[in-house]
C-alpha cells in the first residue's frame, strides 16, 4: 500500500494547539413491518424491486399515508433520549433530484421535528477510571429512507465511471429516524472515544427499545460525523461531514483521523475546506467528497400530501410507561446481581454478550459458565467467520442442554466444544449432534480399565514410577488413555481409576 | 330496439337516462352507443377527448345491461355513460395529463374516483383533453393541441378541464370529470353553458389524481343539470384511507339538496371584491338578473366583503407554483414516460434536464420555474410564507362572511368565453380569468358553477358562482337548483338547448 497524500499532525500534537468540536447525525431504520407512508413490507433485501407499490414508487397520482407505528417508535426513542415532544409537527418536502428518489423529493421533517432537546450519558474508560460525558441532543426527527444505487461497469461502484446503474426501491420508503446531536465540547483527547461510546449507547437503547435492528453491516444504523477544530481563542472552526461511517471502530477512527487532518491544514496556514467526506474502512482515512462551502438548497416546504401529526399529551404518557430499562442502569443491575468486576462487565460489552449471556442464564445456566461460552469459544468463531455473535445459530437453550449433559458427565467440556462445533455447522440440535458424532464420555469402568491396563503395559517404566511414588506422572498414562478414547472419557475420572488400580493414594 | 334516436338519447340529462334505463326504455349499450357515434361525429372538431375506451365502455355497458336483466339491484348512474379528466388514473388506460411527458403513459392503478365510478357501474367513455398538469384557463395549453367550445369553435372551452366541459356542451357525454386548483371545474362550466362544483377540500379522494398543488386540488362533478351533478356528488364523495387529507365524516346529502329547491329565508351574500371593473357588461347583467331571481325566490340578499380577496391571485401564484415545482419533481424520464437524450454517453442529470425540457410545455416551466424560485432559502419567507399568511386571512373572511350569511354568490368568469388564441402570449390576462374561483381554493370550502343565460353582447353561456361553507356543499345543491328551476320556468327550456347543432 502506498504512502497516504494526507498530511497529519500527531494526535496528542493536535490535541494541544486545538480543541475539537463534535456532531453527530445518525439514521436508523425502523424495525416496523410496513414502510413509512404505504403498506409494502420494509424487510430488509428481496428480490429487488418486490416490496414497491404505486406509493413508495412515487407514481403519478398516489399519496402517502403515516405509519402510525414508526411515529410510536419515534417518540419512544425520543423519550428515552429525554427530548421533549412535539404535540404538534409536520413532514416537509426536501426537494432535490437523484435516481434514488421515487418522488425526486424526500419526505421529512424540517423546521417542526416530533422530539427535541434531549440528552444521553454515556460512558468512557480513561487512565483514571470511567468518566461520564452528556452528549445533548439537538432533534429527532423522521424521513423516508432512499431506494439504493448499483453502479455497474466501473472500477469505482461510485456514479462516475460507471456504464449503467441499477435501482432498487425495495428500500425506498422504509422509515428512518434521524437522532442529530447538539455540538459535543470538551471531550478533547476523548473525543473519538466519546463518538463511539455515544453511538455505541444509541444502539444499546434502540435494541433495548426494539425499534431497530440497529445493525450497523447492513445499513439500519448509519453515522454521519461532523469534525471541526477550534483554534485556540476561537469558539468555532469550519467543519467536515463524514458520511455513513459503518461501524463502531470506524466512527473511533473518523474522528481521530479528522483532528489529525484538519490540525495538520490548519497549522500549516490552510483553511478547513466544508465538506462532505468519504471514510474508507481499509485505510481509516477520510477522502474528499462534494463541496458544501454553497448552502444546499433543498426548498423544503410543509408537505401537503399529509396531515400534522399531533401526538396527545395522553398517548405520549402512555408510551412513556413502555420504556424499558435504560442501557446504562441495565448493566450496573446485570454487574450487581452477577456480582462480576468491571472488567469482566466490560468484556462482556465488548463482546456484545450482555444480551446473550442473559437469556441464557434465564435458561437455568450458571453465570460463570454462560460468560465463559459466550465471550470464550463463540467469540472466537463468530471473529473467525467475520460474523456478528448474535448471528452464530447457537442459542440458549442449546447451551443450557449441554451444560445438563455436562452436569450428568455424558460430556466433558472437550466434547461440549464438539457438539457447538455440530450445531453450528447445521448438523441439528445439541441431542442430534451428540447422537450423529457419537459424543458421549467413554464412562463405564470396565472399558476404561482396560484402557488403562493396555497403557500400564505399554509403558511398565510409567508405572513403576506412579507406584513408586511420583503421582504426577500419572498424566502420560492418562494421556494415553484419552487418546485410546477418542478423548471422549472424562480425564479426571481415568485418573482416580489408575490410581484406584494402583492402589495409590491421589 | 329504443324508440329514442340517438339525437335525443345523447341531449338527455343523466337524471332522465337512469329513469329510462331502469325502466327498460333503452339499454345501456344503445346509450353508450350513441354517445361514442356521437363523439365520432363532432369530436374532430370539438376534441373534448384525448383517448376513448370504445371497447372498454361497451363491455361495462353490456356487464350492466345483463345485471339489469338478471334482475340485480344496482345504482343510479348505473350504465351511463361519463367522460374522465385525463389527470386521473385509470389502470392500464393511457394518462397523460395533458403533457408528452406522460405520453402513452398505463398507469397500473386506479384512482379511487374511478373505483367508485365502478363500484356504481357508470361506463366510462374516455380520458377528456387538459391544460398540461392542470396549468391553464383555456385547454390551449394541452400537449395535444386545445379543445373548442361548442357554443364557438373559434373560442376556448375554459380550462384546464376544458375537455371535460366541452364533451358536456357538445353531447358527447351526459357526466363528466373534473378537477379544480383555481376553477378549473368551474371556469369551463361557465363558459360552456354548464354545470360543475368543486367540493369541500378533503370530500373526494385525491387518491390517484396527479396532483398539481396538493393543497388546493380537489375532483368535482360536471353535469349538464345540478341534479346530475348531486348524482354523480354522491357516487365520488366520501371518506378514503388512502388519502390522508380525506374528511373522515358523511358526505352531506347533495342529492336532497338537489332535490329541495327551496331557498325561502336563506340569506346570500354578494361578495363586493369580485364586482365592478374587469367584469364584462353582458355578464354583470346576467348576474344582477340572477340575484335579483333570488330575492324573488324568497332569499334575502345582502352585500358582504371580504377585503383580502383582492390579494388572493397573488397569493395563488406563489402556493401553485411552489407545490407544482415539487410534485412534477418526478417526472425526470428515469422510470416510465418520456426519456429524451439518453444516448448512452449523457449523465443521469443531462437525461433529466433534456427530458424536461422536451417534454414541458412553457406554461409548465413557467410555474416549475417560479415556483423553485418562491421556495429557495432566503425568499421562501417573503413568498410562500407571506402567501400563508394571505390564505389564513382569505379563510377568515370566509368564516366572518359565513356568520352572517348562507351561502355567497359571484359571476363564475369575469368575461364570457375568449378567442383561441386571444390570450395565450399573455399570461396575466389568462390568470385573471379564476379572480372568482380562486378564493374558493385556497380556503378549502366549497363552489358550484352553473349557467344563467347569454351575454347580451356575444350570446355567449354566463355562469353564477355559489359558495358555501366547508362541509355543507349541500346548500350550493340547494340554492343552484331553485335557481335552475326559476331559470328554466322563464326560458323554457334549458339553456344548453341552446347551444349549437355542431
Ligand atoms: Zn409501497
Amino acid at each position: 500500500m502506498s504512502a497516504s497524500a494526507i498530511e497529519r499532525m500527531k494526535f496528542d500534537d493536535a490535541l494541544a494547539a486545538f480543541e475539537p468540536v463534535l456532531g453527530l447525525e445518525t439514521h436508523v431504520e425502523l424495525g416496523t413491518a410496513s414502510k413509512m407512508f404505504c403498506s409494502c413490507s420494509a424487510e430488509f433485501g428481496g428480490e429487488p424491486n418486490t416490496h414497491v407499490c404505486p406509493v413508495c414508487l412515487g407514481l403519478p397520482g398516489s399519496m402517502p399515508v403515516v405509519n402510525a407505528s414508526a411515529i410510536e417508535s419515534t417518540i419512544r426513542m425520543g423519550l428515552s433520549l429525554n427530548c421533549s415532544i412535539a404535540s404538534w409537527c409536520r413532514f416537509a418536502r426536501k426537494n432535490y433530484f437523484y435516481p434514488d428518489m421515487p418522488k425526486d423529493y424526500q419526505v421529512s421533517q424540517y423546521d417542526e421535528p416530533l422530539c427535541v432537546d434531549g440528552y444521553l450519558d454515556v460512558v468512557v474508560a480513561t487512565d483514571d477510571g470511567p468518566r461520564e460525558f452528556r452528549v445533548e441532543i439537538e432533534r429527532v426527527h423522521m424521513e423516508e429512507d432512499t431506494g439504493k444505487l448499483t453502479h455497474a461497469g466501473g472500477d469505482t461502484g461510485r456514479i462516475h465511471g460507471a456504464d449503467y446503474s441499477l435501482v432498487d426501491y425495495n428500500r425506498a420508503g422504509i422509515p428512518l429516524i434521524e437522532i442529530v446531536t447538539k455540538p459535543i465540547v470538551g471531550a478533547g483527547e476523548l473525543a473519538p472515544l466519546v463518538a463511539r461510546a455515544y453511538v455505541t449507547e444509541l444502539r444499546d437503547l434502540m435494541r433495548a427499545l426494539g425499534v431497530s435492528d440497529v445493525r450497523m453491516d447492513q445499513g439500519s444504523l448509519r453515522c454521519d460525523v461532523n469534525v471541526s477544530l477550534a483554534p485556540s481563542g476561537e469558539p468555532w472552526g469550519t467543519r467536515s461531514e463524514t458520511k455513513n461511517v459503518n461501524s463502531l471502530r470506524s466512527v473511533e477512527r473518523a474522528v481521530r483521523f479528522e483532528i489529525e487532518r484538519q490540525a495538520a491544514v490548519l497549522s500549516g496556514g490552510g483553511r478547513v475546506v466544508q465538506e462532505t467526506r468519504h471514510f474508507h474502512e481499509d485505510t481509516g482515512e477520510t477522502t474528499s467528497g462534494r463541496s458544501k462551502e454553497h448552502a444546499e438548497e433543498y426548498r423544503y416546504f410543509p408537505e401537503p400530501d399529509l396531515v400534522p401529526v399531533a401526538p396527545t399529551s395522553d398517548w405520549v404518557e402512555e408510551l412513556r410507561g413502555t420504556l424499558p430499562e435504560v442501557p446504562s442502569v441495565r448493566r450496573a443491575r446485570l454487574q450487581a446481581v452477577w456480582n462480576i468486576s468491571d472488567l469482566e462487565m466490560q468484556t462482556l460489552v465488548n463482546a456484545e454478550a450482555l444480551d446473550l449471556v442473559e437469556s441464557t442464564i434465564d435458561h437455568g445456566v450458571d453465570q460463570a459458565a454462560a460468560r465463559k461460552w459466550w465471550t470464550g469459544e463463540f467469540t472466537r468463531i463468530a471473529n473467525e467467520q467475520g460474523i456478528a455473535l448474535t448471528d452464530l445459530p447457537v442459542t440458549a437453550a442449546h447451551i443450557a442442554r449441554v451444560e445438563e449433559l455436562i452436569a450428568d458427565g455424558s460430556l466433558t467440556d472437550k466434547l461440549a466444544r464438539q457438539v457447538f462445533e455440530g450445531v453450528i455447522a447445521g448438523e441439528g440440535d445439541v441431542d442430534a449432534v451428540v447422537q450423529a458424532r457419537g459424543l458421549v464420555v467413554v464412562g463405564d469402568d470396565s472399558t476404561l480399565l482396560a484402557a488403562i491396563e493396555q497403557a500400564l503395559a505399554d509403558q511398565p517404566d510409567v508405572a513403576e514410577k506412579i507406584q513408586g511414588g511420583k503421582v504426577q506422572a500419572a498424566g502420560a498414562i492418562v494421556g494415553a488413555v484419552m487418546k485410546a478414547t477418542k478423548g471422549q472419557a472424562d480425564a479426571a475420572k481415568v485418573r482416580t481409576l489408575l490410581l484406584e488400580h494402583l492402589g495409590v493414594d491421589g | 330496439m329504443s324508440v329514442i334516436s340517438d339525437a335525443d338519447l345523447v341531449r338527455q340529462d343523466a337524471a332522465t337516462l337512469s329513469s329510462a334505463l331502469s325502466a327498460g326504455d333503452i339499454t345501456s349499450v344503445e346509450l353508450t352507443q350513441a354517445c361514442l357515434n356521437r363523439i365520432s361525429a363532432v369530436d374532430g372538431t370539438i376534441h373534448a377527448f384525448l383517448h376513448v375506451d370504445t371497447d372498454a365502455a361497451l363491455a361495462t355497458a353490456q356487464d350492466v345491461d345483463r345485471r339489469r336483466a338478471a334482475g340485480e339491484e344496482l345504482g343510479r348512474l348505473a350504465g351511463v355513460p361519463l367522460a374522465l379528466k385525463d389527470v386521473l388514473t385509470m389502470r392500464g388506460v393511457p394518462t397523460t395529463c395533458g403533457s408528452r411527458i406522460l405520453e402513452g403513459w398505463p398507469p397500473p392503478y386506479d384512482s379511487t374516483i374511478v373505483e367508485r365510478l365502478r363500484a356504481a357501474d357508470v361506463v366510462i367513455l374516455g380520458k377528456t383533453n387538459m391544460d398540461e398538469f392542470a396549468m391553464g384557463s383555456s385547454t390551449e395549453h394541452s400537449g395535444y393541441g386545445p379543445t373548442r367550445n361548442p357554443w364557438d369553435v373559434e373560442r376556448i372551452p375554459g380550462g384546464s378541464g376544458g375537455g371535460s366541459a366541452a364533451a358536456l356542451a357538445a353531447f358527447e357525454a351526459p357526466l363528466a370529470i373534473g378537477t379544480d386548483t383555481g376553477g378549473s371545474i368551474r371556469q369551463p362550466a361557465s363558459v360552456t353553458g354548464t354545470v360543475g362544483v368543486k367540493p369541500t377540500y378533503g370530500a373526494v379522494s385525491r387518491y390517484g389524481l396527479v396532483a398539481l398543488a396538493s393543497s388546493l386540488d380537489q375532483a368535482g362533478p360536471c353535469a349538464r343539470s345540478v341534479m346530475d351533478a348531486a348524482l354523480l356528488h354522491e357516487v365520488i364523495a366520501g371518506y378514503d384511507p388512502r388519502d390522508s387529507t380525506s374528511i373522515n365524516a358523511p358526505v352531506p346529502d347533495v342529492v336532497a339538496g338537489a332535490g329541495n329547491g327551496d331557498i325561502r329565508g336563506m340569506r346570500i351574500g354578494l361578495v363586493r371584491e369580485l364586482s365592478g371593473e374587469g367584469y364584462q357588461p353582458g355578464v354583470r347583467e346576467r348576474f344582477d338578473q340572477a340575484v335579483a331571481m333570488l330575492t324573488d325566490l324568497g332569499a334575502e340578499v345582502v352585500e358582504v366583503s371580504c377585503p383580502h380577496f383582492d390579494y388572493a391571485l397573488g397569493a395563488y401564484y406563489l402556493i401553485l407554483p411552489s407545490e407544482a415545482s415539487s410534485n412534477l419533481a418526478r417526472f425526470d424520464g428515469m422510470r416510465y414516460g418520456l426519456r429524451a437524450g439518453d444516448d448512452g454517453e449523457a449523465s443521469v442529470e443531462e437525461v433529466m434536464s433534456r427530458t424536461r425540457e422536451v417534454g414541458f410545455g412553457a406554461e409548465v416551466k413557467r410555474r416549475i420555474m417560479l415556483g423553485t424560485y418562491a421556495l429557495s432559502s432566503g425568499y421562501y419567507d417573503a413568498y410562500y410564507g407571506q402567501a400563508q399568511k394571505v390564505r389564513t386571512l382569505i379563510s377568515r373572511d370566509f368564516a366572518a362572511a359565513f356568520e352572517t350569511v348562507d351561502v355567497l354568490v359571484s359571476p363564475t368568469t369575469p368575461t364570457t368565453a375568449f378567442k383561441i388564441g386571444e390570450k395565450v402570449d399573455d399570461p396575466l390576462a389568462m390568470y385573471l380569468n379564476d379572480i372568482a374561483t380562486i378564493p374558493v381554493n385556497l380556503a378549502g370550502n366549497c363552489a358550484m358553477s352553473l349557467p344563467i343565460g347569454l351575454a347580451r353582447e356575444d350570446d355567449l353561456p354566463v355562469g353564477l358562482q355559489i359558495m358555501a361553507p366547508a362541509q355543507t356543499d349541500d346548500r350550493l345543491y340547494r340554492v343552484g337548483a331553485a335557481l335552475e328551476e326559476a331559470l328554466l320556468d322563464k326560458r323554457g327550456h334549458a339553456l344548453i338547448e341552446e347551444a349549437p347543432a355542431l
